[in-house]
């Protein structure tokens, strides 16, 4: 197979999955026989053709700058599985520093 | 030991100054209650479609101009993916491989001389919400607030042209002044609209390839990231000198400590999967729209300074005051064009108008006394109508106080200079009578005596008389009675 089987854990821990031996072998094989269709792709001659960098075909879609009514914030807490009424609560991060 | 330079780079985060957010219609208020500026676009909800905020492109596109870049004719945007529970969505909406643009540069003083850093990029993307790890109330769990989820930001990466902590301070007031000037955020360190990571590596002095960097966060204000930036600096150095390697990482500021330290590496390495964002259609602009935004610049800080020396006949001094914001610029000039001279309106706003803000703390924007009642005040002591002194110690203060205007004020408050002569001689022959120390001094030889006694009738005239027309008098008389 052309995915290396550490490929596949790698891309469950992205995904935040938990697989079993079972599951991972199954999806490896899957996920190769994907990747190998996909592959084909290659075979087609696509020299003079521009690169396409989005499917959508129409663009500039805007809205106008205006504060529109946000959700209640009881309402917007409701969804989450877990709050004080104030915030949204998490199990606690140790990782400090966040991402932007 | 051998000489080392630093090599930094650049990436600041700022927070467009919109009303709503970048893909949804939310409030982007600095201080609104936890989760009352949250709807099922930002909180990423199943089935909704985020809306590009046009207001939001268009800063971007006017602050890229402003920054000398190319502006993409087409642009798109792009998911970066990870968990994080401050990021509701799993993924931010950013751009990646075509940023709205690209390829320009700022240029600044720092230290005397003239310093250029290439822009990289300036890129659209959206903020993430805000997470206390430690629940005040100590439920053992980590509290989020995403208020301030999806807030429109333009990130702003340098080259690694910038060679000291002093540099890249002076890089970032430089980037805040024009994106001031532009309008396009409040560049406030403090309050988060303004964030800084600086990469930094040292190599030895003169060598081509680039050393080890690392990236720096937690970085509140200009002095945190001089500190920080020198800290770093001096880190690097060390482990060099004792035969160690520098670690690829990203460091945390510590402004207690004055120290960094490693944040907690995850063990995967930062695997982002970006793939085109399918919810948002791409984007194109075309010459004429890059044109229309492109108009809607105003003067720039560098060419607005180099024109108040120039055309304005400043010293270089007075120019970068008066143009180092926006709206004393504006003022300052509508002061000119209430017809005061500009070296002289330049004195008083500087000296004057701009410490009474400080003191008052006033906002030019919608300051207390009229340009053109600051340009009838130079006109009366121009026309001498009221002494300098008199204008600065008394008038002045009393048209902040009250907002009323200049000429109304001297006739009210009785500032107009004394000019006539005969009240100005009764009053030094009444000062030569009552201090005869200061005639038997002067008769003794001593000049300062002179100075003495006008220094008295100008308390007697309660500093309304010229006080080059009293000593003149004063002489004449004194010689008289020498």
């Amino acid at each position: 197979m052309a995915l290396e089987r550490k490929e596949v854990e790698h891309v469950a821990l992205l995904a935040r999955l938990e697989l079993s031996e079972e599951e991972l072998t199954r999806f490896h094989r899957q996920l190769d026989n994907i990747l190998g269709y996909v592959e084909k792709l290659n075979e087609a001659d696509t020299s003079g053709v521009e690169p396409l960098a989005h499917a959508a075909a129409s663009g500039n879609v805007f809205r106008e700058d205006e504060v529109k009514p946000s959700l209640e914030r009881a309402e917007a807490l409701a969804q989450a599985p877990d709050s004080d009424g104030w915030f949204f609560r998490v199990p606690r991060i140790i990782d400090m520093g966040g991402e932007l | 030991m051998a000489e080392y330079e630093a090599v930094i780079g650049l990436e600041v985060h700022v927070q467009l100054n919109t009303k709503s957010k970048l893909f949804c219609g939310c409030s982007t208020a600095f201080g609104a209650e936890a989760n009352t500026q949250t709807c099922p676009v930002c909180l990423g909800l199943p089935g909704v479609l985020p809306v590009l905020n046009r207001a939001a492109f268009e800063k971007s596109v006017r602050a890229a101009l402003a920054l000398d870049c190319e502006i993409a004719p087409f642009t798109k945007f792009d998911r970066k993916n990870y968990y994080y529970p401050d990021l509701p969505k799993n993924y931010q909406i950013s751009q990646y491989d075509l940023p709205l643009s690209r390829n320009g540069r700022l240029a600044f003083e720092v230290a005397g001389h003239e310093k250029s850093v290439r822009i990289r990029r300036a890129h659209l993307e959206e903020d993430a919400g805000k997470l206390l790890h430690e629940d005040p109330r100590g439920s053992g769990r980590s509290l989020v607030d995403l208020n301030r989820t999806g807030t429109p930001l333009l990130e702003i990466v340098t080259e690694p042209d910038l060679s000291s902590a002093e540099e890249a301070v002076a890089y970032l007031m430089a980037l805040k002044q024009l994106l001031k000037y532009v309008d396009v955020s409040d560049c406030e360190m403090q309050e988060g609209s303004m964030r800084c990571e600086p990469n930094v590596s040292v190599r030895p002095k003169g060598a081509k390839e680039l050393g080890v960097k690392t990236e720096i966060k937690n970085l509140n204000s200009f002095r945190n990231v001089a500190a920080a930036i020198e800290y770093e600096i001096e880190r690097h150095i060390k482990l060099l000198e004792a035969g160690q390697r520098v670690r690829q990482e990203t460091m945390l500021w510590d402004a207690d400590r004055g120290a960094t330290a490693p944040m907690r590496s995850k063990e995967e390495a930062q695997d982002y999967r970006y793939f085109p964002e399918p919810d948002l259609p791409p984007f194109t602009m075309t010459a004429e729209e890059t044109g229309r935004l492109r108009a809607t610049l105003p003067e720039l800080p560098a060419a607005r300074r180099a024109r108040f020396e120039t055309a304005l006949g400043l010293d270089a001094y007075s120019a970068g005051v008066l143009t180092a914001e926006r709206p004393v610029a504006d003022w300052y000039e509508s002061v000119l064009s209430a017809g005061a001279p500009a070296p002289e309106a330049a004195k008083w706003v500087i000296n004057d108008c701009l410490r009474e803000r400080e003191d008052r703390k006033l906002d030019f924007a919608d300051f207390p006394v009229k340009p053109a009642e600051l340009a009838a005040l130079i006109g009366l002591v121009e026309k001498k109508t009221i002494n300098p002194t008199i204008a600065r110690q008394k008038l002045l203060p009393a048209m902040f106080e009250t907002k009323r205007g200049a000429a109304e004020l001297v006739k009210e408050l009785g500032l107009a200079q004394v000019t006539d002569a005969g009240a100005i001689s009764a009053a030094v022959e009444a000062a030569i009578a009552k201090n005869p120390k200061a005639l038997a001094d002067y008769r003794g030889g001593k000049a300062e005596a002179v100075m003495f006694l006008v220094g008295q009738v100008m308390r007697e005239t309660k500093g309304k008389a010229n006080a080059g027309a009293v000593r003149e008098l004063l002489e004449k008389r004194l010689a008289e009675l020498k």
